[in-house]
Parts: C-alpha cells; sequence; structure tokens
C-alpha cells in the first residue's frame, strides 16, 4: 500500500463543483508537483488532504488509515501532514523559534527545552539560526516562508503539501525557498503546487496536470514536458513556459 | 476660605477613601467578572453552534437593550420576591458584572474576527484541536487587539459604578452625597469627586496603554486606542 491514497476525491462549494473525482497515489519520500490553471482546484485538493475542507466525497488513507472516515481523530493525523501557505500564516505573536517549537510542545507534548533545541535545529536547516529571535513582522517575506517550512517539518511528517509556497515572495526572495525545498528532496514526501516549472522540471518526480477539478495528465517531468499525450497539457505547459521563463528559477 | 476648605477637605478625608474604596472594589471585580463572563460569550459567538450563538446573542441584546439601572432594580428589588436576596453591595457586583460581560463580549468578538483566518488554519494544521487553537493562537492575538476598546469599558465601569449608589452602596458619590447632606457644601463636595475620578481616569489609562505597549508584537506596535485628540 502506498503511504499517501487519494481515491475519487469530490468537494462542492455551494452549488459549484470544484473538484470532480481526483485520485492518485504518492510514495514515501516522493516529491510530486500539482501544476493548473487558476480556480482549477488545486489548493481545494491540498485543503481537502489535511481536512482543512473535508471532501463531500472519496476517501484518503495515510500509512493504510482511512483519513476520511469520520472515526478518526483528525487532529492525530495533522500532525502527519505538513502544510505549508501561500501567505506563511506564521504565529504573529510569537518568535520564529515558537513558531516552529509550539506544535512540540502543545500538540506532541514534548517538554519546552527539548522542544525549542528541535526548533533551533529546524530554522538552522532552513538557514535562519540567526532570525530565531525576530517576530513575523521582523522577516522578509523568504525568511518567514522558510519558517514556514521548518514549522511543517520540526512535527517529523510523513508528507508536507505546499500550496504556491513562493507565489506570494518578491522574484529575488523566491530563490532560497526553492533551495531549502529542493534540499528536502528524498527524505521527506512533498506535494506541492506551483508555478515554478524550472523547479518542477528538475525536483518533481512526478508532474500532476489539474484542469477543470480533474486530473488531465501525470507523468515524469521529463514525459510531461517534451512529450504530453493531451493537448491541454501541451498548451499549459507552453503557455506557462512563455510566462515564467522555465529555466531560470529553481534550476 | 482657602484654610477653611482645606479643613473641610481633611474633615471628609475618611468618608471620600472609603467611598473610594468601594468604588474601586467595584470596578476591580465588575472589569474582571465581565471580562471572564465576555471571553465566553464572545467564544460563543464566533464558534458555538445555532443554538449557543443565539443564545450568546439574546444575553447580549437583552442586557445592551435595557438601562443598567433597570437591571440593578431587578436584581435589588425584584429577584427578592422569588426569594433571591442580595446586600446592595453584591447586587451592584453582579449587576455590574452581568453588564459589563455583554460589552465586553461584543468587543473581544470583534477581535477575534480580527485576527486572519489563516492562523486558524495553521494552528489545525498542525494538528492543535479547535480548543488549543483558541487558547495558544487567536486568543493571544484578539486579547492585545482588544486592548484599546477594554481600556474604554474601564473607564465607563469606573463611571457607571456610581449608578450602585442608587441601591445603597457607599460608594464615592454616595459618600458625597453623605457630607453634602450633612454640610450643605455641594459644590465643593461635587467637585472634589469630579476630580477624584477625572484623576482616577487619567492614570487608568495611562497605566493601561503602557500595559498595552508592554505587550505589543514586536514588528507590529501597539493597538492604539482613539482618544478625542487623535479625531
Ligand atoms: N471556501 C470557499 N468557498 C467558496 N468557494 C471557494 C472556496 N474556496 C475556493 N473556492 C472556489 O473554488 C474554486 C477553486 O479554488 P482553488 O483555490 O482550489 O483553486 P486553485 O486551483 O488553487 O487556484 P489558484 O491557482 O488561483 O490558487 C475557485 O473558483 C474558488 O473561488
Ligand atoms: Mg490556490
Amino acid at each position: 500500500m502506498s503511504m499517501l491514497e487519494v481515491k475519487d476525491i469530490y468537494k462542492s462549494y455551494g452549488d459549484v463543483q470544484i473538484l470532480k473525482g481526483v485520485s492518485f497515489i504518492m510514495e514515501k519520500e516522493e516529491t510530486k508537483v500539482i501544476i493548473g490553471p487558476s480556480g482549477t482546484g488545486k489548493s481545494t485538493l491540498l485543503r481537502c488532504i489535511n481536512q482543512l475542507s473535508p471532501p463531500d466525497k472519496g476517501q484518503i488513507w495515510l500509512d493504510g488509515e482511512e483519513i476520511t472516515n469520520r472515526k478518526t481523530n483528525i487532529n492525530k493525523i495533522r500532525e502527519k501532514i505538513g502544510f505549508v501557505f501561500q501567505d506563511f500564516n506564521l504565529f504573529n505573536h510569537l518568535t520564529a523559534l515558537r513558531n516552529v517549537s509550539i506544535g512540540l510542545e502543545k500538540v506532541k507534548k514534548i517538554e519546552k527545552d527539548a522542544a525549542r533545541k528541535r526548533a533551533m535545529q529546524e530554522l538552522t536547516r532552513v538557514g535562519l539560526e540567526a532570525q530565531v529571535s525576530q517576530y513575523p513582522a521582523q522577516l522578509s517575506g523568504g525568511q518567514k516562508q522558510r519558517v514556514g517550512i521548518a514549522r511543517a517539518l520540526a512535527m517529523d511528517p510523513d508528507v508536507i503539501l505546499f500550496d504556491e509556497p513562493t507565489s506570494a515572495l518578491d522574484p529575488e526572495l523566491i530563490g532560497d525557498v526553492l533551495d531549502v525545498m529542493k534540499s528536502l528532496c528524498g527524505k521527506v514526501a512533498m506535494l506541492i503546487v506551483t508555478h515554478e516549472m524550472g523547479f518542477a522540471r528538475n525536483v518533481a518526480n512526478e508532474i500532476i496536470f489539474m484542469e477543470g477539478g480533474v486530473i488531465v495528465e501525470q507523468g515524469s517531468p521529463k514525459e510531461m514536458f517534451t512529450n504530453a499525450k493531451m493537448k491541454r497539457t501541451q498548451e499549459f505547459l507552453g503557455r506557462i513556459g512563455a510566462l515564467y521563463g522555465e529555466e531560470e528559477t529553481g534550476g | 476660605m482657602a484654610t477653611d476648605f482645606g479643613q473641610f477637605f481633611l474633615h471628609s478625608l475618611p468618608n471620600l477613601m472609603s467611598g473610594l474604596g468601594y468604588t474601586l472594589f467595584l470596578t476591580f471585580i465588575s472589569i474582571t467578572a465581565g471580562f471572564f463572563l465576555g471571553i465566553v460569550l464572545a467564544l460563543g459567538r464566533v464558534y458555538g453552534n445555532k443554538i449557543v450563538n443565539g443564545f450568546c446573542v439574546g444575553y447580549i441584546e437583552l442586557i445592551r437593550g435595557t438601562p443598567l439601572l433597570v437591571q440593578l432594580f431587578i436584581i435589588y428589588f425584584g429577584l427578592p420576591s422569588i426569594g433571591i436576596i442580595f446586600s446592595p453591595i453584591q447586587a451592584a457586583l453582579l449587576g455590574l458584572s452581568l453588564n459589563s460581560g455583554a460589552y465586553q463580549a461584543e468587543y473581544l468578538r470583534g477581535s477575534i474576527q480580527s485576527v486572519e483566518s489563516g492562523q486558524m488554519n495553521a494552528a489545525r494544521s498542525l494538528g492543535m484541536n479547535k480548543f488549543q487553537s483558541i487558547q495558544y493562537v487567536i486568543l493571544p492575538q484578539a486579547l492585545r487587539i482588544a486592548i484599546p476598546a477594554w481600556s474604554n469599558e474601564f473607564i465607563y465601569l469606573l463611571q457607571y459604578s456610581s449608578i450602585a449608589y442608587i441601591i445603597g452602596v457607599a460608594e464615592l458619590t454616595a459618600e458625597g452625597k453623605f457630607i453634602a447632606a450633612h454640610t450643605f457644601r455641594y459644590l465643593e463636595v461635587f467637585a472634589i469627586i469630579a476630580i477624584i475620578y477625572l484623576v482616577l481616569t487619567i492614570v487608568s489609562t495611562e497605566i493601561i496603554d503602557r500595559i498595552a505597549k508592554h505587550l505589543s508584537i514586536p514588528g507590529i506596535g501597539a493597538a492604539k486606542r482613539v482618544s478625542l485628540r487623535d479625531i
């Protein structure tokens, strides 16, 4: 059984059906990138996976446990699913260190000193050992997002979901964040929604192209970029390549 | 004249101090009790289900829609007819706390709702349950935001506590009335009392402002009280 299995997920907001039967699987330590036009339901899919917006229909298994089952303790499951947000969502009233340690202290019930030591390690890992006592409002966007990644990492998750982690950043800050993400490849499973095609091409084990609430096509970066079967995939990659300059970022 | 006033003031001092003591006692207890009641009501309004929310709205509207004096009369004069009897000070504490709770609930609700929804999402994504998310992430931010409104509520309560005199609590205004009735020096007595309230207001505002500064989040700054000077 795969680490993460997403099976036939449907989700509507009001009368509007956003996800129309999405299925895929992820293995341990795999890096998967989801691409697709705006409004397609990429964020909705991530939010379905960690149950911030529970799906209307379909099942999701993590480590063989059905997390869409109402009887599952969702808080326990969320410890194993990291989430990195487009607009960071760092806890404004806490230092970088406490942002990372609070989950360990309050959720994992790790003793304070040990939790902070671990938080320190994670912040060092993302290159922020000098910023540990700074508050979010005192950090640059790139630094904030790296704290966000450290916060997710500290929980030792099975998989981290990234929702456009670099979309809110100034271009010159994107590289630092992508470098950190690249350094995690093969160490923890990552499911990444992004428009950074260079990154997707170089780092992903597999790329999923979503449109209109369904997966249109998925495959290795090589297949997708040079040999996409569906016309829609080719069109989208062509358009977005022109828009974002596929070779320059994260390459 | 000046020495006469000085003597009169000294003579009145014990009564005034005793009244001041009651006023401060009423204010501190009611603001604190009202604060906890306000938090419960505000959380009920923001996070409660329909029934809880409806109950909280009903309570808040009932309190805000009726005069404080009427509420005090119901507690002090009305409840005894169904066998519930309070001393004047108990009735005043209860009335002021229940009243302040409703107002504080509305300030707190506003500040809870002004914490971005992403904060809750991030807390839940870490595996915190709803209660932990509120305790460790939402309230610490919401309470800081609420400080300026809360400062105003403190001042109102300090002054509205004088209404307790009507049900026989010997607070500051009541003592003033007592002294004036015996000396007929109404102007001087109530001028002194007005000055005492003014000084209390200025001092407590300053203290709360300092607390707000002390608690402010680095990089964001303290939430500011809107004073008439800023308008
Ligand atoms: N909470 C919500 N309530 C109602 N509609 C929503 C909600 N969240 C998302 N939607 C709608 O669902 C659709 C899909 O949104 P989603 O955010 O999943 O798209 P996306 O693929 O992530 O797009 P983008 O690239 O712009 O982030 C959009 O039309 C959006 O307006
Ligand atoms: Mg999105």
